[in-house]
């Protein structure tokens, strides 16, 4: 116990110092008040949370962080950067938006705002999504991004704006920090666009990310979204997302997971109209004593609306691997339309897999399913390469690689791809 | 649909009726003095009263659980009767001396009892509220090896044998309602079939709950020794209450090497009304230990009744290429809500399981599947295959698929698959137009929804769950 | 008089496909009823068979000189009506010889006549599957799980033969059909064929006619028969299209 409250001073701490500095509009500081005392109270979710089953959240616990000093990263970005959105970029580092280090030149048809702008130009816009989309009480990770909301990025792409390039949010920590990025999306009537997510790190620095990006489609509009999770192997991660969607809407999500030590993607869609359509892809690569954690929610509110979660994991070495997928249909969601396939390959004995896809189904008339595999290559196929004269080693980990590819093929950004692949063909040692 | 769910929902409850007899029952409430009491009437030994004693101590430390998917009222411990039995006591050995009115009650059942009536080639123990009044066949199945009898009498009669496997699959702390059973259970059936004996009959066991205030709380435990098969079925009826009734049975299994033990229920306690009046909490523990290499335990349930199921027949795959089946039916209607599935846990190697289970929700019931498949580390080249498939009928009902899957070795293989349909106008007016009833068309439709289970079931019960699931269909299942 | 249709006017939620349709069918006549899409012919055929999904605004059939609309759809077809269906509908679990022997069964009943065990039932079924080509494998598979196009329509033929209708309406039954199970599906129908019933091919094309020959064909055009004729009609439409008939009418 006496450990368990020196953990909250340290927060305490935080936060103080964070909240005394604050010029924020008298809504937000009581939210985040109110945000630190869920906090302070509830701490982290524990494994008998049945969310959080199978997640132990004591490495988290057990490490101390602090808020960042640094305002400027004393590397370069340029490498970090993909060639496809040279000009087309926005920054978080530790934690904070930073307009100086973005680039928008390529894309000046959409709208972006740091948190303190926004609260100038759009402040009930922020009210009403900081308050009511992903709320604090949600867990002890939401309610901790909450109490920390300072420079936030609300990006907003007008009405039937069409972006041609895609918009890469880079975000960067430094060793011991604390960052709790916050986004919010709006796509507006119309509008379509495509968001790449990257968190790089190239060193080996600890320090913990904890974002929250609530993302809202209003009606006819699309917005491809890939999420690239490339942290530090010694980082925590978690991120919540949040996306709620509009009528003829399409939102198109690639989740690809490779960093991080410990690490936590909760995802979660809801149908807001009729006639829309969601696609929540990912792929988990993990090895040495790595833990990844996918929870993924579908909720069918509305009628003729069709979700496709496709998910695949390889899981290597010593790391622990955990999928959730639900698919709620509600009553009235009629001519609902929602699969969901989770496979997953353990590569080595010490390897360990927790999968749990579920279905809630409140109405008659739907087409509903999954299916969840945990296994190996198929002998047949590792055979006909053999025969071929491939070694068996690498007809596997040829095998694995095809078995990977049905994700990352689906970015058809092509240096997220090739660096994707790269990364892919390392971890498994085939040269192609 | 409306018309499916019609179809379904005037299907009566035929076995509704009280028997009027006189019972002897002790007072309600449950303290060391109630099990004391119970052992007593039991004529039990002094072992047999600790472990009961041992139970309840452990129950009073327990929490009732309330993690499904449901609500259900608090229940009142204190008001329930812990043991009623019918009051002349029958002997078992002749049936002469049974109470005819028990004999008609059964008979109205489906299940005759006396010499000239018996089901050919079934052996039945009969258990009225919480005794079992007549046990056929008995002697017959002694002469092989085969012990057949009330649980209540093996205590007494084979107190080793009982004494080692009791409460050894499922500890009497288990979780709250198997820790309440090992402290009131009051009787059951017990089964012994010696090393190499395939029993050469399927055993029966048919529960009748009649007492208004009484839970019933058997508990069964069936022992399969090296080489040894048999088969074993439950059934289960209750009258009409507006009150509901709690059934908190255990049942344990063991095979040894090379043993197979086949255990197949037909669940049709009474559901409650059309409003969720009444109707029995069925909360049960049922667990088999495959212990011995090349082992075998399948388990078939087809629950049609009961206000609220909750149970998962699971196995325990502790033996080398040992093998556990799963195959299950859930018809919940009304009001009824069903929270069944199973734990496959592989510890063996090569160890194999397979999960089928078809849950039908109608009217405004809540009808899940929950299962775990579990690979532990030294599970070499486990296999798991489950199917879950749901049939909603009508949209004001809920069908709910919960698996869990943890593998811990890399040479599993584990599929899980998961698919949620409903009866279709199209496939009704396909059937109608080559001249079958709407309503036979619709009990076609869910009997082949089921056929993969119902294929599973001795003969007597498969028919016996068609019409349970309001089906004609005589002759149609295999 | 088979069946009578008098100023039949029908369709699907409140839109008339159906407009005033007259026809009249006697026993041992095939009649053809061609038309482009959209016409109404599967809506006729529907109607007939008693499709939920169906609504008839206005007009009768009379069959056998009964009141056809008040018949439920399974009435109808124990009184022998068939339809063959465009998509034959997949009844997973349920074995297509089971589904059959209920579906004799029922019409035996009904008229009366002895019901067949299994066994009987078995022989008289390998007997007709022959007619149709096709394997007891076949009988064993649920129904229509997983055939292909081709074998869904031959076992429609297949439940036609054991259930022997005084009235069979084909419904679309050669679309999708290669040359081999056209000929298959079409020698089944006229073994089938007799002065004791009639049959009602619905068809968009000409094809299935050099195969099933029809005493009359009828031209379906916005709900309307527009055009009766005999064979040679089947052959003026496959020549000069339907754009013909309609300027015509």
């Amino acid at each position: 116990m006496i450990t368990q409250v020196k953990k909250q001073n340290l927060y305490e701490e935080l936060f103080q110092k964070s909240f005394s500095q604050s010029t924020q509009p008298a809504w937000l500081k009581d939210l985040r008040l109110k945000a630190f005392e869920y906090f302070s109270q509830n701490g982290f979710p524990t494994p008998e949370d049945e969310e959080w089953k199978y997640t132990n959240t004591a490495p988290i616990t057990r490490e101390q962080f602090s808020l960042s000093v640094e305002k400027k990263p004393s590397t370069q970005l340029e490498n970090l950067i993909y060639k496809e959105t040279q000009r087309s970029y926005l920054v978080f580092f530790n934690g904070q938006f930073i307009r100086e280090l973005s680039n928008l030149e390529a894309a000046s048809n959409i709208e972006i705002f740091s948190f303190s702008e926004a609260l100038k130009t759009n402040n009930e816009i922020l009210e009403e999504k900081l308050t009511k989309q992903v709320q604090y009480q949600r867990n002890g990770f939401t309610a901790l991004n909450t109490a920390f909301i300072e420079n936030g990025l609300f990006l907003h792409i007008p009405e039937n704006q069409k972006v041609s390039v895609p918009i890469q949010i880079l975000f960067v920590s430094t060793e011991n920090v604390i960052a709790t990025p916050r986004i919010l999306i709006l796509v507006a009537k119309g509008a379509e666009a495509t968001l790449i997510e990257s968190y790089l790190r190239s060193e080996q620095a600890r320090y913990f990310t904890n974002a929250v990006i609530e993302i809202s489609l209003e009606d006819r509009a699309t917005l491809k979204h890939h999420r690239i999770q490339r942290e530090s192997h010694n980082a925590f991660h978690i991120t919540t997302t949040d996306v709620e969607i509009g009528e003829e809407s399409i939102y198109d999500s690639t989740n690809i997971t490779l960093g991080a030590k410990w690490s936590r993607h909760e995802i979660s869609a809801k149908f807001t109209k009729e006639k829309a359509e969601v696609f929540v892809d990912g792929l988990y690569l993990t090895s040495g004593e790595q833990f990844a954690d996918t929870h993924s929610v579908i909720d069918h509110l509305h009628p003729n609306c069709k979700s496709r979660q496709n998910y695949k994991g390889i899981v290597d070495g010593k790391s622990r691997v955990v999928f959730n997928g639900k698919i709620f249909v509600r009553e009235g969601a009629k001519g609902t339309d929602a699969h969901q396939s989770n496979k997953n390959l353990l590569l080595s004995s010490n390897a360990r897999i927790d999968t749990k896809p579920q279905l809630e189904i409140f109405n008659d008339d739907v087409q509903c399913s999954h299916g969840a595999t945990v296994g190996q290559l198929e002998e047949e196929e590792i055979f006909y390469l053999m025969s071929r004269g491939l070694p068996a080693s690498l007809a596997k980990n040829l095998l694995t690689y095809g078995f990977a590819e049905e994700i990352i093929n689906k970015i058809e950004l092509e240096s997220v791809k090739a660096t994707l692949d790269e990364a892919l063909l390392n971890r498994l040692s085939v040269r192609l | 649909m409306t018309k499916a769910l019609e179809i379904l929902a005037n299907r009566e409850y035929k076995y509704g009726f009280v028997t009027q007899i006189e019972t002897e029952t002790i007072p309600k409430g449950l303290n060391e003095e109630t099990i004391k009491l119970i052992s007593k009437k039991k004529d039990e030994p002094e072992w047999m009263l600790e472990f009961r004693l041992k139970a309840y101590r452990q129950w009073l430390k327990m929490k009732e659980p309330r993690w499904g998917n449901f609500e259900y009222p608090k229940i009142d411990f204190q008001d329930i009767t812990y043991y009623a039995a019918p009051k002349k006591k029958p002997k078992k050995n002749s049936l002469e001396e049974v109470d005819p009115e028990l004999l008609r009650t059964f008979e109205k059942l489906g299940i005759p009892l006396s010499e000239q009536k018996m089901l050919a080639n079934v052996a039945v123990d009969a258990v009225f509220d919480s005794v079992s009044v007549a046990t056929t066949f008995k002697e017959k199945l002694k002469k092989i090896g085969v012990i057949f009898m009330p649980i209540s009498e093996a205590i007494r009669e084979y107190p080793d044998l009982v004494r080692e496997y009791l409460g050894s699959v499922v500890p009497i702390n288990d979780n709250f309602y198997a820790a309440l059973n090992s402290a009131v259970f009051s009787d059951g059936s017990f089964v012994y079939v010696p090393k190499g004996v395939r029993c050469p009959m399927e055993l029966s066991t048919y529960f009748r709950i009649n007492t208004q205030e009484s839970g019933q709380f058997e508990r069964t435990l069936i022992i399969a020794e090296e080489g040894a098969y048999v088969a074993y079925n439950e059934g289960c009826t209750a009258p009409q209450f507006d009150t509901n009734q709690l059934h908190a049975a255990v049942v344990e299994l063991i095979a040894l090497d090379n043993a197979e033990i086949k255990y197949s229920t037909v669940q049709n306690w009474y559901a409650g009304d059309e409003n969720g009046v009444g109707g029995i909490y069925n909360f049960v523990t049922k667990r088999g230990a495959c212990r011995g290499k090349n082992s075998k335990i399948s388990w078939t349930q087809v629950e049609t009744g009961s206000a609220i199921t909750w149970k998962y027949p699971s196995v325990i795959l502790q033996g080398d290429n040992s093998i556990g089946e799963f195959y299950s039916v859930a018809l919940t209607n009304n009001k009824q809500v069903a929270d069944t599935g199973t734990k496959m846990i592989h510890i063996g190697k090569n160890t194999r399981s397979t999960i089928v289970s078809k849950g039908i929700a109608a009217g405004y019931s809540n009808n899940s599947y929950r299962g775990l498949v579990k690979i532990l580390p030294k599970a070499e080249n486990a296999r798991n295959y489950t199917q879950c498939d749901s049939m909603l009928i009508g949209d004001k009902c809920r069908a709910n698929t919960f698996p869990y899957i943890e593998v811990m070795n890399n040479t599993a293989k584990v599929e899980h698959e998961a698919t949620t349909s409903r009866i279709s106008e199209e496939q009704l007016f396909y059937l109608q137009q080559r001249g079958i009833k709407q309503e036979d068309a619709v009990s076609l439709i869910i009997n082949g929804f089921c056929k993969e289970v119902f294929r599973e079931l001795p003969m007597e019960y498969a028919v016996e769950a068609q019409k349970l699931l309001g089906l004609k269909l005589e002759g149609s299942v295999g | 008089m088979l069946l009578e249709i008098k100023n039949l006017q029908a369709g699907i939620e409140g839109i008339k496909i159906l407009k005033g349709l007259n026809l009249k069918v006697e026993k041992g006549e095939v009649h053809a009823i061609m038309g482009p899409n959209g016409s109404g012919k599967s809506t006729l055929a529907k109607v007939i068979a008693g499709h939920p999904g169906y609504e008839v605004f206005e007009g009768e059939i009379l069959y056998e000189g009964k009141n056809l609309l008040e018949m439920e759809p399974d009435e109808r077809a124990r009184e022998g009506i068939f339809m063959a269906f465009q998509y034959p509908i997949e009844i997973p679990g349920v074995s297509n010889s089971q589904f059959l022997r209920i579906a004799y069964n029922e019409k035996m009943k009904h008229l009366g006549l002895e019901e067949l065990d299994p066994i009987e039932f078995n022989d008289l079924l390998k007997e007709k599957a022959k007619l149709v080509e096709m394997g007891s494998d076949f009988l064993k598979r649920s129904v229509n799980e997983g055939f292909s196009g081709g074998e869904k329509k031959r076992n429609e033929i297949l439940q036609m033969a054991v259930l022997e209708p005084k009235l069979a309406i084909l419904d679309e039954t050669d679309s999708g059909l290669d040359i081999d199970a056209l000929r298959i599906v079409a020698n089944g129908v006229n073994s089938l064929r007799s002065k004791e019933n009639a049959i009602i091919l619905v068809t968009h094309y000409q094809r299935l006619l050099n195969y099933i020959e029809p005493d009359y064909v009828h031209v379906l055009a916005d709900g309307r028969i527009v055009k009766s004729g005999n064979k040679e009609l089947a052959l003026k439409l496959e020549e000069k299209g339907y754009d013909w008939i309609k300027e015509a009418a």
